[in-house]
């Protein structure tokens, strides 16, 4: 596999199905393992690393768990490529980093990725359309056996799995849903949803994790603590408080539409219609643009635009993407035009329909 | 425990003396010798003997913990602190007792619950020593000091053909 045939995809968890898919658009769960006998990738010394990597490679490539994953070194690839990988969310920014003997192993669908020698030896995760955490966790266990079955982990029977940061020992797991609140942000309710989320000790983060933005009104929310309680225990606790944040959501927008109907039909159709007719578009924009537009549609104010469509455009549009979709290097200015085009032409195609 | 530099009573503070951002020398005190250091500031430059004070009494000083070196991967708790990664899986062993505290802070709990690994813990234990045998083996070579590598070596398959067989038991 490498980076140009996944420009011909998209992933199978942005189709915008599954359970609660108007608001919940992702499911996650990611384990963090390191192999017992050698240093923590940081440490690690050019020969170690490279250790580890073929060994992992070797197992991943094996079909775990009877999953066909693509193993793709990021050694020696162009940082656009690697910037591709991490809009795509197969990568952390932090394995974007240019440093020697890293790769990912990912699978047809997209659904599962494999980091191999980022801050752990091993970062593996499990993503699905909509609220699906259980299906995450029953997919990842048995991959985590199955790369286990050969290689031994660094465990101790006190603290769990360890990993390089003490943040992340014991279970090595963060359970993390990926939330669009845009009724919540319009009225501004948003920071109540937080401090309820802190209490409880879960963390709230954008779309691209740590210390990202909170682009198109998303927002990513997992359990902080990771020793002490079981897999099955972290992920109640993220799973049990979805519902009310969901009710919550749905609560304000019904609200929205009661009061105004009229403004947020014109909101939303403003915002279609810029999307549509844009001839220069910068990438915030376009996400803010996008996230009335996924409203809309939810709400049945837009009714010519497929879900799936909405969710791809908000990765497609990022600039990496852009780039590579269109094979050109392309400076911001050049490339708010090409993304202004390429949003009309998809829009257009969409809503017209196939011929 | 180290000794008070000024009389004998066992040392609770060690100061680095600093000059214009220069060590220029280190004190170990006992806690009344201290108070009479630091109320006189005898110091050149008190702050860094001021900030080692703070410190609550009857815990081992800061200083001291940095200097303690995981004797797997070779980092110290001080390279740890200011990186906030870990070396090794080994240092949970080497940083126990520095790392516990941080880990209660973290995560409120200590013991870990939930999934364990279908290979036989212990054998993780077996792999530190393995980390440790392979560094002082790279270091061996890189030095040619091949009757050492050769030790080192025979040393490593000791503790591979340990490992798996007992792999290969509790995997079956």
């Amino acid at each position: 596999m490498d980076v140009e045939s996944l420009t011909q995809t998209s992933g199978e968890w942005l189709r915008g199905t599954g359970p609660e898919s108007d608001i919940v658009m992702s499911s996650r769960i990611r384990l963090a393992r390191n192999l017992a006998s050698f240093p923590f990738p940081n440490r690690a010394d050019d020969a170690a690393r490279a250790e580890v990597e073929l060994l992992l490679r070797g197992r991943l490539t094996d079909r775990p768990a009877g999953r066909r994953l693509n193993y793709l070194s990021l050694t020696g690839l162009e940082t656009l490529d690697r910037q591709f990988l991490v809009e795509r969310q197969l990568i952390s920014r932090e394995h974007s980093d240019e440093r020697t003997h890293r790769g990912v192993a990912v699978s047809d669908e997209e659904n599962v990725s494999v980091m191999v020698n980022e801050e752990d030896h091993l970062r593996m995760q499990v993503l699905r359309s909509g609220l699906a955490l259980d299906e995450c966790w029953q997919e990842i266990d048995r991959l985590d056996d199955a790369l286990e079955a050969d290689v031994t982990y660094a465990f101790s029977e006190q603290l769990g799995y360890l990993t390089a940061c003490p943040t992340n020992c014991g279970t090595g797991i963060r359970v993390s849903v990926l939330l669009h609140l845009p009724a919540l942000v319009i009225t501004k309710e948003i920071s109540k949803v937080f401090q309820a989320l802190q209490k409880i000790g879960l963390a709230v983060r954008g779309l691209y994790g740590e210390g990202s933005q909170a682009m198109g009104d998303f927002y990513q929310i997992s359990n902080q603590v990771t020793l002490g309680k079981s897999e099955e225990q972290l992920i109640a606790t993220v799973k049990d408080v979805i519902p009310n944040i969901l009710s919550y959501e749905r609560r304000v927008r019904q609200a929205l539409v009661k009061e105004n109907r009229q403004g947020l039909h014109d909101q939303v159709s403003r915002a279609y219609g810029i999307l549509r007719n844009a001839q220069t578009i910068s990438s915030e924009e376009t996400m803010h643009l996008l996230s009335s537009v996924r409203l809309g549609v939810n709400l049945g104010l837009i009714d010519d635009l497929e879900m799936q469509n909405v969710n791809e455009l908000f990765i497609q549009t990022q600039p990496a993407h852009l780039q590579k979709i269109r094979h050109q290097r392309l400076e911001s200015a050049e490339r708010n035009v090409m993304r202004a085009a390429f949003i009309r032409q998809r829009l257009t195609e969409e809503s017209t329909g196939p011929e | 425990m180290k000794k008070c530099g000024r009389c004998d009573k066992p040392a609770v503070l060690h100061i680095t003396e600093l000059q214009h951002g220069e060590v220029k020398g280190l004190l170990h005190l006992c806690e009344t010798c201290a108070k009479e250091y630091l109320s006189h500031g005898q110091g050149s430059a008190p702050e860094a003997g001021l900030a080692e004070a703070e410190l609550p009494e009857g815990e081992e000083p800061l200083e001291d913990l940095d200097q303690h070196v995981c004797p797997s991967c070779g980092i110290t708790f001080k390279e740890f602190r200011s990186q906030g990664r870990l070396g090794c899986p080994n240092d949970y062993i080497a940083f126990q007792d520095e790392l516990l505290p941080l880990l209660e802070n973290i995560h409120g709990e200590t013991q870990h619950v939930g999934k364990v690994p279908k290979r036989a813990p212990h054998a993780s234990q077996k792999q530190y020593q393995l980390i440790r045998l392979r560094n002082q083996l790279r270091a061996a070579i890189d030095e040619e000091m091949y009757e050492e590598a050769a030790r080192l070596r025979d040393q490593i398959s000791v503790i591979e053909r340990e490992i798996t067989p007992s792999q290969a038991a509790s995997d079956a």
